[in-house]
């Protein structure tokens, strides 16, 4: 069973059509990149499976089960995006709590709502502290945890925001342009990052337009154009060996 | 200048009393407009566009027409239509009557900061919010309301030593304030007439008051200062 598969998924605004029918499949420990110039639909892809936009039509399946069934209630619609994570390219830290803070505090008020929590208060509190310490640990910030974001540079912040999206242990986190807000040595920094996720098998879907990235942590990169996906495989074909012309045309900007 | 000294103790003693009633309304006006305009913040923000009029035009009518007419309406009005004053009769009646326009009018100018305040936090903090699974309520209380707080308190600063002297205006109702109970050392009051000096002294224990409200909202904006 594929981890996620998307069927004729679309997508308007108003009278523009952002998304026209998508389709695609991955599975599980896969990295699939999305390239595109801007305005293809890419973002909007990757706040639909966020729940951050609700799709006109089409399925979602995540290990099976169709997310996208009529009206969620608020609850629903939280364990259905728990699937997903998401970090933004302005990272969107909480600025008031420090890096640890931020990366355990969904986490905590997720384990307030549990009802064995009052008895285990300590303990619970406790594993969740540590594997924030873990999460910044492996994101080379061990000694950057009791700072708040202003105090960080942005490789850092956006940093912190991959460890606070992988505190929830999404099936697949999604980066959208995770790189962009970000000059080119920071940039390098975040990059390597991401990789040592995909060398441990994290299952991500990346919205880059960092090019040689792509093709190197890729295992489905996808090519989006005007809402279309006009090609999708590994990177050898799609961006070595483009089949389209819009495709060429895309990649002999870089 | 021996007479003022000689004054000094009555004049003092009776303008503790009307500082007293003027510190009361101030507080009162404090603790019913800081939730209220926060319900009416939400009022005009809700996305049930009849209430968002409502609210709007609420606060338009409050924001412009002057405290002073809100004062005098709000008091007189019930009582030259019902025929008996709803506020009570006496002094209290008239602090009660104060209170109700003074909560009314700066809950008005409260929930415009507030609203202010609500709609610049950027949305990226609810979606992030959203992503990491919390609920709005979680979002709102964890998240927006501390960052809302921050970029609030300095133009509810301003508000709020403008309602320190802003209180005076309850004079027109004959509320026993503090420059109510200076001026009445000029008509005559305990054996002193015709002196106009208590009404200036008035302005000592204002700028003492708002001196103090001052550096308590300025040690709030500091605190508040350890993030961005």
């Amino acid at each position: 069973m594929s981890i996620l598969e998307l069927r004729h998924l679309r997508k308007s605004f108003g009278k523009t059509e952002v998304l026209k029918d998508i389709n695609l499949t991955m599975e599980k420990g896969q990295v699939l990149t999305l390239i595109g110039s801007s305005g293809s639909g890419k973002t909007t892809l990757l706040r639909c499976l966020n729940f951050l936009e609700t799709p006109d039509s089409g399925e979602i399946i995540v290990n099976g089960e169709n997310l996208l069934t009529g009206n969620a209630s608020e609850k629903e619609l939280r364990r259905k995006r728990l699937h997903f994570g998401l970090v933004f390219q302005s990272f969107n830290l909480f600025p008031q709590y420090t890096a640890l803070q931020n990366v355990m505090l969904a986490k905590q008020l997720m384990a307030k709502e549990k009802p064995d929590y009052a008895s285990n208060k300590k303990a619970i509190n406790e594993a969740i502290e540590y594997q924030a310490h873990e999460l910044l640990k492996k994101m080379g910030l061990a000694d950057r945890e009791n700072n708040y974001p202003h105090q960080l540079s942005g490789g850092q912040c956006q940093r912190v925001a991959i460890a606070r999206a992988l505190a929830l242990e999404p099936d697949i986190l999604c980066f959208d342009e995770p790189t962009s807000a970000l000059d080119p040595e920071l940039t390098g920094e975040v990059l390597k990052v991401i990789k040592g996720l995909a060398e441990t098998d994290t299952t991500m879907i990346i919205v880059t337009h960092e090019m040689s990235f792509a093709h190197d942590v890729s295992d489905i990169v996808v090519f989006m154009d005007n809402g279309y996906i006009v090609e999708q495989g590994a990177p050898s074909e799609v961006m070595d060996n483009p089949k389209e012309e819009r495709t060429r045309k895309f990649l002999s900007h870089y | 200048m021996a007479l003022i000294l000689e004054q000094m103790p009555i004049v003092i003693s009776s303008l503790n009393v009307g500082f007293l009633q003027t510190l009361k309304l101030f507080f009162v006006t404090l603790i019913g407009a800081a939730p209220l305009g926060l319900v009416i913040a939400f009022g005009s923000m809700s996305s049930f566009k009849p209430l968002s009029w409502l609210c709007k035009l609420i606060v338009w009518i409050i924001r412009g027409t002057p405290l002073m007419i809100q004062l005098l309406i709000i008091y007189y009005f019930p009582g030259l239509v019902f025929g008996t004053p709803v506020w009570g009769t006496g002094e209290s009646g008239r602090f009660f009557a104060a209170s109700v326009s003074f909560i009314f009018n700066y809950s008005c100018y409260f929930s415009e900061i507030y609203r202010g305040g609500i709609q610049s936090v950027p949305i990226g903090q609810e979606e992030a919010g959203l992503v990491l699974g919390m609920t709005k309520r979680q979002i709102f209380f964890k998240i927006k309301l501390l960052q809302m707080i921050k970029r609030i308190v300095p133009p509810m600063s301003n508000e709020i030593i403008t309602l320190v002297k802003d209180t005076s205006l309850a004079r027109i109702i004959a509320l026993q304030e503090i420059i109510w109970a200076g001026q009445a050392f000029m008509k005559g009051s305990q054996g002193i007439s015709g002196a106009i000096w208590p009404m200036f002294f008035t302005a000592i224990y204002y700028l003492i008051f708002s001196g103090i409200l001052t550096v308590l909202l300025s040690k709030l904006e500091n605190k508040l200062n350890y993030f961005r």
